[in-house]
């Protein structure tokens, strides 16, 4: 066991929990956060991703220790219900996902994209959505508020 | 009991852009449970208050055995309720699949959550307008027949200043009255002496409502059944034996013992799991723990095609013949045959199946679980616990989409066994491996077809031939123990499955052919018990196979005799709305009337074809054209555009119908590519993404949905059939494309590449 802290969703926090445990379980079981959600363990899918220092991660390959004194966004901390934010307006506007248990990556892939490419290619959506699964089928709809919300973002610039 | 509850805890807000948020799963839903001594029986379902409840503040509540899988079944059923008594759509709160407070709708399946799920609903909401109405009458002083409803306020249609609201009329007054019951499960209804809307009149059905449940799911407030957190919960982890039939033959508990939380190992027979205080102690106990286990003791053949040809049939029908097909076939003039085959294909669902149990000593539990059918599980656990059904309340909390009998009751009976042997509540999610190796699976499948030709070329017999694993030897009701993996492994057996065959009609779309005749044999499964390869109901169960062969035959056909593919399909249909569903479809789709294979092949590298492919399920029409391009150099199938027709009869929300269609045309175009679960001879070796590959981000074609909407007509189903002609309809394009017929799902590079050599 070791003493990590983190700031998550603006908040500090202080855990003590072995040094391998993969961030996910320290944002869910130390921080009681309902995002990320565990879908693989193995890096595979993306149900897990989390903003590390504004980068999306799988929190389910990072260690404790590893994510020690970074800053952690969730979905969660995203946005709230009365100040959403405008990636999640486009995907509540899209009525993007069917069970919706994958959309931690798509949301917060998009989030990264658009900061990074506001009008991106369909290569650079290829790169940041390619390593993430939709079991449901749901692309069609992300897409649509992909689309959206670059729309919204460069209204908003 | 007065039809008056307590206030609703469903709050809304405007969020910017005028979406409506609405959050329906508070932490209240989660928080009740049995407690010790209590008994939950199911609410019987002859009265209206066990399905429908008007607040004090004029909410409704209502109270349904049906659950959301992700389709947005809570929402429609919202509108419909909301229609039915003339509220506003964000007064409805929905009590789903609680098995002390919502009566026993046989969960959902079948795509029948609209189509006969929502008919007690409807005429219990029926029933509560009227009974308010009459109250009202008596308080306005006019008679019900001059009252009219808006928003929840009744007030008199010549004089609208005359008017009193539900919520004051509900107040204080005793509402409920019995209502007639018939049928079960997914029948179950209920009538009263209220007669539903003409559904001409309609406000809310019809509507694109913002389905309830996105926008909490997108701002990260809602919550699945991993989420469920009670006081002093324990996290738990299963080890499955080592290959199927592995029988225990030690477990060294000193080798996790170390690790900061663990608790304690849980052995029973071949059941093994490990409990912790805090879900990464229980990971690493279950990867670290020394287990040894026997030799498999099964044996899995190498080709499992092979095996299903030789294999002494488990069981066989034969479906009521038309005609004489036998003779029919043995004077054809040209005889047409050919076999398909597909694999078995894994629910794999997205998030691996996770369930909360609290077990108390007195057999008193609770169970929190995503799985499709609750009360069905109710059942099960209480059977493999060996306490009354009234000792188990199972209460429904949304999970990943489960497509089927995915996991979730095999993960609530682990939970249940840790729990019990812990004394604690415990909460169990699978590995990835658990889900995708060890969930249950669909079916292998393989289609003779045979049919005959007379000398002007038309079809004068059909006969079909399956072979098939059976889509039930896991009943898709949870309701016994042995249905469930943690019984078996404790050595109690299956006694519940069933044989589901494959056969013309049912899995089919059914053409007026003169002769036809159905024959469907069930292979006996490849191990008897505990069985990583068990087979059940996955996503529209045989259809997606049984369509597969039956369309892409009828392509063949239409090959053999010259003629455009559509074309050839109408000689043989009889349905209007079948007809313009192909219309539609082809339409959209700009198709050039023309027999398959296209004259002029591409030249190149890369070939484009057009197939289309037609179903018929539960009533619901899909009529798909596939376009897509074939790399002969690669073998690689690229979808580039589907468009689906869909006649599913009255669309109760055009948009949230369409995201469902879409996915399910997405996910299948996902099983006819790719999907194919493999094994080695005693394990499934697909155990993660990797090696159960499903679509992708660049996978995704252009796609177009045309919504054929028939008022007029009740509601069929749409969870699923737009599902069943994907494979088909690539399949035919394919053909169309390259000349070359492939008879073997999924289309992977590797197959198509070696089918053009």
């Amino acid at each position: 066991m070791a003493h990590f802290s983190f700031k998550i969703n603006g908040k500090s926090h202080q855990v003590d929990v072995d040094p391998e445990c993969p961030l996910l379980y320290v944002l869910r079981d130390n921080a009681g956060l309902d995002n990320p959600r565990f879908g693989c363990g193995l890096g595979q899918c993306g149900a897990c991703t989390v903003l590390l220092n504004q980068v999306p991660v799988r929190s389910c390959m990072l260690s404790a220790a590893r994510a020690n004194g970074k800053e952690i966004v969730t979905l969660e901390g995203l946005g709230t219900p009365d100040h959403p934010h405008p990636v999640q307006k486009a995907f509540i506007e899209a009525q993007a996902f069917q069970c919706g248990y994958c959309l931690n990556g798509w949301v917060l892939a998009t989030k990264a994209l658009l900061d990074k490419h506001p009008h991106p290619t369909s290569e650079q959506m290829a790169s940041a959505f390619e390593g993430l699964i939709c079991r449901c089928g749901s692309h069609a709809q992300i897409a649509a508020a992909v689309q959206l919300a670059a729309a919204a973002k460069e209204r908003s610039a | 009991m007065a039809l008056i509850t307590d206030n609703s805890r469903r709050s809304f807000l405007k969020a910017g852009g005028g979406l409506l948020i609405g959050f329906s799963l508070s932490d209240s839903r989660v928080l009740p449970q049995l407690m010790a001594a209590e008994t939950s029986a199911n609410p019987a379902p002859g009265r209206l208050d066990a399905w429908l409840r008007v607040g004090t503040d004029g909410g409704i509540r209502v109270f349904t055995g049906k659950v959301d899988i992700g389709m947005g079944v809570q929402t429609a059923l919202s509108q419909i309720v909301a229609d039915e008594l003339d509220v506003a759509f964000d007064r409805i709160e929905l009590v789903m699949g609680d098995t002390a407070e919502t009566p026993d709708q046989g969960g959902v399946g079948g795509s029948t959550s609209i189509s006969a799920g929502a008919k007690p609903l409807r005429n219990a909401a029926a029933t509560a307008r009227l009974m308010l109405l009459q109250l009202a009458s008596t308080k306005l002083g006019a008679p019900p027949d001059q009252l009219q409803v808006k928003n929840g306020v009744v007030s008199v249609k010549s004089d609208a200043s005359k008017n009193i609201s539900y919520a004051a009329l509900a107040g204080g007054t005793d509402l409920n009255e019995a209502l007639r019951v018939s049928g079960g499960g997914f029948a179950l209804n209920v009538e009263g002496r209220g007669k539903p809307k003409d559904p001409a009149t309609y406000t809310i059905v019809g509507q694109s409502v913002p389905r309830i449940d996105l926008a909490p799911k997108i701002l990260g407030r809602a919550k699945y059944s991993t989420d469920v957190r009670v006081p002093g919960m324990l996290h738990g982890r299963v080890i499955r034996p080592a290959g199927a039939g592995a029988m225990l033959q030690s477990v060294d508990e000193s080798s996790v013992k170390q690790i900061p939380g663990f608790v304690k190992t849980v052995v029973k027979a071949n059941f093994v799991g490990v409990v912790a205080e805090n879900e990464w102690a229980a990971v690493r106990a279950a990867k670290e723990l020394k287990v040894n286990w026997g030799p498999p003791s099964a044996s899995f053949p190498d080709n499992v095609y092979h095996h299903m040809r030789s294999a002494q049939p488990k069981a066989t029908r034969e479906q009521p013949a038309k005609g004489d097909a036998g003779a029919a076939l043995a004077s054809a003039a040209k005889k047409v045959e050919a076999s398909y085959e597909w694999p078995f294909q894994a629910h794999a669902t997205m998030g691996p199946g996770c369930a909360v149990a609290d077990v108390r000593t007195d057999g008193v539990t609770t169970v929190w679980s995503g799985a499709q059918k609750p009360h069905a599980l109710q059942q099960g656990l209480a059977q493999m616990l060996g306490v009354a059904n009234d000792r188990v309340r199972v209460i429904w909390v949304e999970a990943a989409g489960s497509y089927g009998r995915a996991g979730d009751e095999d993960v609530a009976a682990d939970a249940a066994l840790l729990s019990q042997a812990t004394g604690k509540p415990v909460r169990v999610q699978w590995s990835r491996a658990d889900m995708t190796a060890w969930g249950g699976k669909g079916p292998a499948v393989i289609v003779d077809l045979a049919a005959a030709l007379d000398a002007h070329g038309e079809v004068t017999a059909l006969q079909l031939e399956s072979r098939a694993f059976s889509g039930t030897e896991i009943l898709p009701q949870p309701n016994s123990a042995g249905n469930m993996l943690a019984a078996q492994l404790i050595g109690t057996p299956n006694t519940t499955g069933g044989d589901e065959y494959v056969g013309l009609g049912g899995d089919t779309y059914s053409y007026a052919f003169k002769n036809v005749r159905s024959v469907g044999h069930i292979i006996a499964p490849l191990y008897s018990s505990s069985s990583p390869l068990r087979t059940t109901h996955l996503r529209d169960p045989n259809g997606p196979a049984g369509t597969f062969a039956g369309e892409s035959f009828m392509d063949e056909l239409a090959a053999e005799v010259g003629v455009d593919p559509i074309e050839f399909r109408l000689r043989y249909i009889e349905d209007p709305r079948a007809k313009a569903a192909l219309a539609a479809v082809a339409s959209k789709a700009n198709w050039q009337s023309a027999p398959s294979p296209k004259r002029t092949r591409d030249s190149g590298n890369i070939l484009s074809g057009r197939g289309v492919a037609l179903a018929l399920r539960g009533g619901t029409i899909v009529a798909t054209i596939a376009q897509v391009e074939v790399n002969r150099r690669s073998g690689e199938v690229r979808v580039k555009r589907l468009i689906c027709a869909h006649d599913c009869g009255l669309i109760v929300n055009p948009e949230a119908l369409r995201g469902t269609i879409q996915a399910n045309l997405i996910q299948s175009m996902g099983r006819a590519l790719k999907e194919e679960v493999t094994f080695d001879r005693s394990n499934v070796t697909s155990v993660d993404w990797n090696t159960y590959p499903v679509a992708r981000w660049t996978d995704i074609p252009e796609l177009d949905v045309i919504l054929l909407n028939h008022p007029e007509s009740a509601p069929t189903g749409a969870g699923e059939p737009s599902s069943r002609p994907t494979a088909a309809a690539i399949n035919n394009a394919i053909f169309d494309a390259t000349g070359v017929r492939i008879r073997r799902v999924p289309f992977t590079p590797a197959r198509i590449k070696a089918a053009l050599a």
